[in-house]
């Protein structure tokens, strides 16, 4: 037996494990298949499919390049401005919530109590809150904005605490033994640790946004997916073709510049 | 004109160096100017906000306290949900593990693939999630069908796109000395490639799951069934009690998923 054979032989044997991770998942995927409903999918829907890629394949010209309230590009460039904004607004919101529930700030009972309250800021759905908006606002891209703003509390104070508790403190140590005051410790030892990350954070949630964003139409609180329902609802296949395209296309590039511009922050 | 000086300092020994220039002035100013264009755009108008905002908490008002007597009907709704999300995962993460090694510019020499798939993976991400649901109720159907096939194609977008990053940053050592060996490409990815990316995979897949019963939530909005169908129906009623009841629901699903998921992910991945 050559020392190859002996290491083969010395390989951990999992069959038993092995067996009992494949029968729970079969069972789990037994149980989900009972979920899956054909009653309703009729050679109607064979058709429509066929309706939709036509429409995707020859887009409403006229739409994508109208440059008035109406066009493609102007919706485009609301959706956008409604991540944005809802971005900005998210982030001022979520700092000050991340800092009080870092258990390396305050008391952990307190940290403790404001996740438990971003859980349930998370939970609730973006519909709901562009509901409770309206109410405020009135139907538009304010409402919206206002909506993106609090569906992106959760993950960004999430991840702005994972940093925050990351904080290196040996830095804040050295600066105060050279004799640095309070604001100077904040000024010089945790902006620059927190500013670049932060940032990253951000620009990453606007990406997310600018999706999410398109299904605010459904509430009514503007941005390109009112127009995108209404033409489905008429069937109006070219004009979802047209608006589709141009959501990918404004989709891909954003993505490109993110990742770009975070990679450039991350590396320095 | 201190700002656009650059600054130098002189060393004691007589060493003169620059101070690099930080570039936040230009990046505050290029974000607030972004910020007063969208202000116009949106008309957001925070005057407005601080006046009405008590508006705000009438329907969160309306909710407390849930109609517990609704409980009984959500059961079979929430079930939905979950089965959808479950059946769209399982499936959308099998999937994704082939499309993954075809995307990846290091397993395929054949780079026209490779440029194919990765860009049929990107088309497939930017599709939001409630669009592709709207698009499956008018192909299936509505009902739960058509909700797992728009978390199937999230999900084969999502964890296909995290895979193949993960291919392409593996270490090639063992797959090329299986290669040398005489393995295929294919066999070498088996034996060479799986075992290392394979916790990652299935965090990302158990993960991915976790967001999908989120998201598969208000996939109801738009027919696509579970319990989001009886989120919008309790909304069109304007019957908040129930709605309360709904989110408390979620809140309390949402939240033993994460624990549990959270659990299998440290524990045995």
């Amino acid at each position: 037996m050559n020392i190859i054979e002996k290491h083969l032989l010395n390989e951990p044997k999992r069959t038993v494990q092995n067996v009992i991770t494949a029968v729970i998942v079969i069972i789990f995927l037994m149980w989900s298949l009972t979920a899956v409903d054909l009653s309703n999918f009729t050679s109607n829907g064979v058709a429509i499919a066929k309706n939709i890629l036509h429409g995707i394949v020859t887009p409403n010209t006229d739409l994508l390049f109208t440059f008035n309230t109406n066009g493609v590009p102007y919706l485009l460039l609301e959706t956008v401005a409604i991540a944005f904004l809802g971005t900005i607004v998210g982030t001022i919101l979520a700092i000050p919530l991340a800092f009080l529930s870092a258990s390396n700030i305050v008391p952990k009972p307190v940290a403790f109590i404001i996740r438990l309250f971003l859980i349930f800021v998370r939970t609730i759905p973006a519909i709901v809150y562009g509901l409770m908006f309206i109410r405020v606002t009135g139907p538009g891209p304010f409402a919206g904005v206002m909506t993106m703003a609090l569906v992106s509390i959760g993950m960004l104070s999430k991840l702005f605490v994972d940093i925050i508790e990351d904080l290196e403190v040996n830095i804040l140590e050295s600066l105060e033994s050279i004799g640095c005051t309070p604001f100077e410790k904040i000024r010089y030892g945790i902006i620059p640790q927190l500013f670049a990350m932060f940032i990253s954070v951000a620009i990453y949630r606007f990406d997310m946004n600018l999706r999410d964003a398109a299904i605010l139409g459904l509430v009514g609180a503007g941005g390109i997916g009112a127009p995108l329902i209404f033409a489905m609802n008429a069937y109006k296949w070219s004009e979802v073709g047209s608006i589709l395209i141009g959501l990918m296309v404004l989709i891909l590039i954003v993505e490109f510049l993110s990742n770009k511009i975070r990679n450039k922050i991350v590396r320095g | 004109m201190n700002i656009l000086r650059a600054k130098s300092i002189t060393l004691p020994n007589g060493k003169v160096v620059p101070v690099k220039r930080s570039k936040t002035p230009v990046i505050i100013l290029a974000l607030l100017i972004c910020c007063y264009y969208s202000v116009q755009i949106t008309g957001f108008d925070l005057q407005v906000l601080v006046k009405r905002i008590n508006q705000f908490w009438v329907i969160l008002a309306d909710m407390i306290p849930p109609n517990w007597n609704y409980l009984n009907k959500l059961w079979q709704p929430l079930f939905d949900t979950i089965k959808m999300s479950l059946l769209g995962s399982i499936l959308g993460s099998v999937l994704a593990l082939p499309l993954a090694y075809f995307a990846s510019s290091n397993m395929r020499k054949n780079q026209t693939v490779v440029v194919v798939t990765k860009f049929i993976l990107s088309l497939l991400r930017t599709l939001p999630t409630l669009v592709a649901a709207l698009i499956a109720t008018f192909i299936f159907g509505i009902g739960t069908m058509a909700g797992t096939v728009a978390i199937f194609i999230f999900t084969i977008a999502y964890v296909g796109k995290l895979l193949y990053e993960q291919i392409e940053n593996a270490d090639l050592k063992a797959f090329e000395a299986m290669q040398s060996m005489g393995h295929s490409t294919f066999s070498a990815f088996r034996f060479a490639i799986i075992p290392q990316i394979l916790p990652n995979y299935l965090s990302n897949a158990i993960f991915c799951f976790e967001g999908n019963v989120r998201y598969a939530a208000i996939l109801g909005y738009v027919g696509a069934g579970g319990i989001g169908l009886m989120l919008n129906e309790s909304l069109g009623w304007r019957n908040y009690a129930n709605v309360g009841m709904i989110l408390l629901l979620l809140a309390v699903t949402v939240f033993i998923i994460e624990t549990i998921s959270e659990t299998i992910r440290k524990k045995f991945l």
